[in-house]
C-alpha cells in the first residue's frame, strides 16, 4: 500500500459513503455485500490472471457451480423426496454412471499399455458410447420421476450449514477447473479462453435444465444465512427497515472476515517465493521450464487455486441474495464484468482488484437508474421536438450500460494498460 | 423411404446450412488468427451485426417498394456486406491497430475484442431493442419441393429458397476465396504472413494492405453468415454469444489459420450439432423387427438443450487428440 492506493480508496470511500447518503443504510449495506463478494472473484481472476497470465472467460460457470453448492449444502432437507422411490434411482443411475466411468477408464488404459492404433481407438470410442448409453438410460426416468411424483419436484438441500455450503462451492469450482486446465492449458493460451466459455455456456446449460436437482428456472429461496436473517430480528423486537441494515452488517462481517483471510493468504504467498516462481512463469515460461519449474503443473495450480476463490465467491452471492435462479445468469453481470474490474484495478495488484470491485460494481448499480433518467429526460426532449418518445426504453438504457462497459475495457487496454493500481515487484528481495 | 426422406429433411438440410454458417464464420476467425496471431472473441458480434445491417437494408427496400421472386435479405446482400466489411475495418483502425503499434501482446488484442463484443452488442440492442425479428414478415418463405418418386418415397424433400440460395452462395464464396488465396499476388501474400510475417515483410509484400484485405474478407463472409443465419432462423441482438463457441470449435478442430480446415470443421461441428439433436427413433423405426430393445418414441443422442455440449465436446476431443486440429494449424 502506498500513497496512490491510499488516496484512492479513500475516494472510493467517499464516492461510496456519497451513494449510501443518497441510497439509505440498507440499500448500500446490500450493494456493499455484493461488492464484497465480487472483491473476493476479483481476487480469484487476478490470480489466475495477473499472476499466472491464464484466461477465464468462465468465470460466471464458476460462480454458478458456487451457488448450486451452497443450495444443495444448506437448503433444508426436502423430505417427500427422501421418502419416495426417488434415491434409490438415482442411486442406480450413480451406480451406471461408476460402471461407465470404469468401462471407459479401463479402455483407455488398455489401449495406452496392449492395444496401440485403430484397435484401441475403437474401443475407447465404442467404451464411451457403452457407458453414455448406460448412465442416460438410468438418469432419464430418475429425472423424469423426481420432477414430475417424487415428493417436491426437486431433490431439495442437505440442511446443513451456510459456511460449509460456501466450502463446497469453492471444491465443486475447484473440480472444474481442474478438468477444464488438464484440457487446455500446455496448448495456446487462446485455447483456454475457449474452453472457459464453453465449460461456463455448458454448466449453465445443465443447471437450468436439470430440474430434478436444481428446481431450474423455478428458482430456489430462501437460501438460509450463516449469520441471523431480518426477519431475526424482527422477533427480537427491531423495527422492520433497521432489522435490515443489523442482518446486513453481521453477513457482511463474515463476508469481509472471510475476504480479508484470502486476500493475507494470497499476499503472503505472491510476496514469497512461489509468487516470484508464477511470475517468471507469466513472463516467460520457456525460460522458467528451463529452469526446472514444471510449468503445466504450476499453472494448473494457480488456475485451480483462482477458481477456488471464485466459486467461494459465488456462493456467497447466492447466499446474499437469498436465492438461487440459474435462469437469472449472464455473462454480462459476471464474467465481463469481474474482468472490466480487474483490468481497471490492475492486473496482478490483489489492491486494485478490490479497489476495482467496488468502484465498478457500485458504479454498475448506480449506473442503471441513472441511465433509466438520461434516457427519460432525452425522450422527453424528443417528444417536445415531435420526434416522439423512446420506445422500449427500459431495455435500451440498460444496454447503453453495455456499451460503456466494452468502451471502458478497450479505453483502459490502450491509455491505462497497467490499471489504477499497478503491479508491484519488489526488487529489494 | 419416407424415414429416410424424413432424415434428410430435418437432419441433412439443416446439418449442410448450418454447417455453411459456422464455415463462412470459422473462415474469419481463422484468417484473422493467421494473419494477426488472435482469437478474435468479437467475431460472432460481427456476424450478427451484419445480419442487422442486411435487416435495416431489407426494411428500407421494402419501403422503396422493392419486392422480386428472391427473398429481400438476400437481395440487399451486395449493399449489406461491403457495409459491414468496412465497419470490421473500421473496428480495427480504431481498437486493433493502435494496440498494435504499441507492440502490445496478442492476449491484449483477445481482451480487447471482448471489450468490442460488449460495444457492438449495446450498439446493437440501443438501436434494436430485444426483440426477435424475421425477414420474412412482409414477404412468404417460398418452399421448394423435390419430388421423390423417382427413388421411391411418397412425400417430396423440402428446402426453403433462402437455404437453397445460402448453400449455393457459401459454395460460390469458398471456391472464390480458393481462387483468391491461391492465384492472387494479395491472396499470396496473405498466405506468406500467416506463415511467417517478418519473413513476409521483409520480402517486399505490403503488410498493412494484407491486414486490410483480411479485415474486409473476414467482415464480409461475416455478413455473409449472420445475414444466412437470420434469414433461416431469425434474427436475434444475442444471436452471436451461442455461434461464438461452435465457429471456434470449427476453426480449431481444422487448425487455427487454416482456411480450408476451418471448412471442414465448420461443416463437421455444423452436422455434429444436427444430427446430435435429431429425433433417431424415426430413422430405426422401419428395422424395429430386426432391433433386440424396443424403440423408444424419443432417441436423442443429446436432448436439444444442451445442443451446445456438441461443440465443445468436438473441441475437447480435437485438443486431448490433435490439438494442431485436423490440418495441422497452430497450437503453441
Amino acid at each position: 500500500m502506498n500513497l496512490r492506493a491510499l488516496l484512492l480508496f479513500a475516494a472510493m470511500a467517499l464516492f461510496i459513503a456519497a451513494v449510501g447518503w443518497w441510497s439509505g443504510a440498507a440499500f448500500i449495506t446490500f450493494i456493499m455485500l455484493n461488492g464484497l463478494a465480487y472483491a473476493l472473484i476479483a481476487i480469484g481472476l487476478n490470480i489466475q490472471w495477473g499472476y499466472g497470465g491464464l484466461f477465464n472467460f468462465g468465470i460466471m460457470g464458476f460462480i454458478m457451480l458456487g451457488g448450486f453448492a451452497v443450495t444443495a449444502v444448506a437448503y433444508p432437507v426436502n423430505g417427500a423426496f427422501w421418502e419416495s422411490d426417488g434415491p434409490a434411482m438415482l442411486g442406480k443411475a450413480l451406480l451406471a454412471f461408476a460402471v461407465g466411468a470404469a468401462l471407459v477408464v479401463g479402455a483407455w488404459r488398455l489401449q495406452r499399455r496392449l492395444l496401440k492404433g485403430p484397435a484401441g481407438i475403437a474401443l475407447t470410442v465404442l467404451a464411451w458410447i457403452v457407458a453414455y448409453g448406460l448412465y442416460r438410460s438410468q438418469i432419464d426416468p430418475a429425472a423424469s420421476y423426481i420432477e414430475s411424483e417424487g415428493g417436491g419436484g426437486w431433490v431439495g438441500g442437505m440442511g446443513l450449514h451456510p459456511l460449509l455450503g460456501w466450502a463446497f462451492g469453492g471444491v465443486l469450482a475447484a473440480g472444474a477447473a481442474y478438468i477444464v486446465g488438464r484440457i487446455s492449458l500446455g496448448l495456446r493460451t487462446d485455447y483456454l479462453a475457449i474452453a472457459t466459455i464453453g465449460i461456463s455456456e455448458i454448466i449453465r446449460a445443465l443447471l437450468k435444465n436439470a430440474d430434478w436437482l436444481t428446481r431450474g428456472t423455478l428458482t430456489v429461496s430462501p437460501i438460509p444465512w450463516p449469520t441471523p436473517l431480518p426477519q431475526d430480528f424482527q422477533a427480537w423486537g427491531v423495527s422492520i427497515p433497521v432489522s435490515f441494515v443489523y442482518a446486513r452488517l453481521g453477513l457482511l462481517a463474515v463476508v469481509a472476515v472471510v475476504l480479508l483471510i484470502a486476500l493475507v493468504l494470497v499476499q503472503r504467498a505472491y510476496e514469497g517465493p512461489w509468487g516470484r516462481m508464477m511470475r517468471a512463469i507469466r513472463d516467460n515460461h520457456i525460460a522458467s521450464a528451463s529452469m526446472g519449474k514444471d510449468v503445466k503443473r504450476r499453472q494448473l495450480e494457480i488456475f485451480v487455486l483462482g477458481s477456488v476463490l471464485i466459486g467461494i465467491g459465488g456462493s456467497m452471492l447466492t447466499s446474499i441474495n437469498q436465492i438461487y435462479d440459474p435462469g437469472a445468469y449472464q455473462p454480462i453481470n459476471y464474467t465481463f464484468l469481474l474482468w472490466v474490474v480487474v483490468i481497471v484495478g490492475g492486473a496482478g495488484n490483489n489492491y486494485g482488484a478490490i479497489l476495482g470491485a467496488l468502484l465498478i460494481y457500485v458504479s454498475w448499480i448506480v449506473s442503471d437508474p441513472l441511465a433509466q433518467n438520461l434516457f427519460g429526460a432525452l425522450s422527453d426532449a424528443s417528444t417536445r421536438i415531435g420526434w416522439g418518445a423512446i420506445p422500449e426504453i427500459e431495455t435500451r438504457s440498460s444496454q447503453m450500460r453495455v456499451f460503456l462497459l466494452g468502451f471502458v475495457i478497450v479505453a483502459a487496454l490502450r491509455w491505462a494498460p497497467q490499471g489504477l493500481l499497478p503491479e508491484r515487484i519488489r526488487r529489494d528481495l | 423411404m419416407d424415414d429416410f426422406i424424413f432424415f434428410i429433411n430435418k437432419a441433412l438440410v439443416s446439418g449442410a446450412v448450418l454447417g455453411s454458417i459456422y464455415a463462412l464464420g470459422a473462415i474469419g476467425v481463422t484468417l484473422i488468427f493467421g494473419i494477426l496471431r488472435f482469437a478474435h472473441f468479437a467475431h460472432g458480434d460481427v456476424m450478427t451485426l451484419g445480419g442487422f445491417v442486411a435487416y435495416g437494408l431489407a426494411l428500407v427496400a421494402a419501403s422503396l417498394g422493392i419486392s422480386t421472386f428472391w427473398p429481400t435479405g438476400f437481395i440487399v446482400l451486395p449493399l449489406a456486406i461491403p457495409i459491414t466489411a468496412a465497419f470490421a475495418l473500421g473496428i480495427d483502425r480504431t481498437v486493433y491497430q493502435p494496440l498494435r503499434a504499441r507492440g502490445a501482446r496478442p492476449v491484449t488484442l483477445l481482451i480487447a475484442s471482448i471489450g468490442v463484443t460488449l460495444m457492438i452488442q449495446g450498439l446493437i440492442r440501443l438501436v434494436a431493442g430485444t426483440g426477435v425479428y424475421s425477414f420474412f414478415d412482409t414477404e412468404p418463405k417460398e418452399l421448394i419441393r423435390i419430388p421423390t418418386e423417382w427413388m421411391g418415397g411418397s412425400r417430396p424433400i423440402n428446402l426453403t429458397e433462402p437455404q437453397l440460395l445460402m448453400v449455393i452462395v457459401t459454395v460460390l464464396a469458398v471456391v472464390a476465396l480458393h481462387f483468391f488465396l491461391t492465384g492472387s499476388r494479395l491472396g499470396k501474400g496473405m498466405r506468406a504472413m500467416a506463415d511467417n510475417a517478418d519473413l513476409a515483410q521483409i520480402s517486399g509484400i505490403n503488410t498493412r494492405h494484407v491486414i486490410r484485405a483480411t479485415w474486409v474478407i473476414a467482415g464480409g463472409l461475416a455478413c455473409l453468415a449472420g445475414t444466412m443465419l437470420a434469414l433461416d432462423v431469425s434474427l436475434k441482438p444475442d444471436l452471436a454469444f451461442n455461434i461464438v463457441l461452435p465457429i471456434f470449435a470449427a476453426a480449431i478442430v481444422g487448425g487455427l489459420g487454416h482456411a480450408y480446415g476451418a471448412i471442414a470443421g465448420g461443416f463437421l461441428v455444423g452436422f455434429a450439432e444436427t444430427l446430435a439433436v435429431f429425433n433417431w427413433s424415426v430413422v430405426l423405426r422401419p428395422f424395429k423387427d430386426s432391433i433386440p430393445f424396443e424403440v423408444p418414441a424419443d432417441l436423442y443422442i443429446v436432448p436439444t438443450e444442451y445442443k451446445l455440449t456438441v461443440a465443445f465436446v468436438i473441441l475437447v476431443i480435437v485438443l486431448l487428440a490433435r490439438p494442431t486440429g485436423i490440418f495441422k494449424g497452430a497450437s503453441t
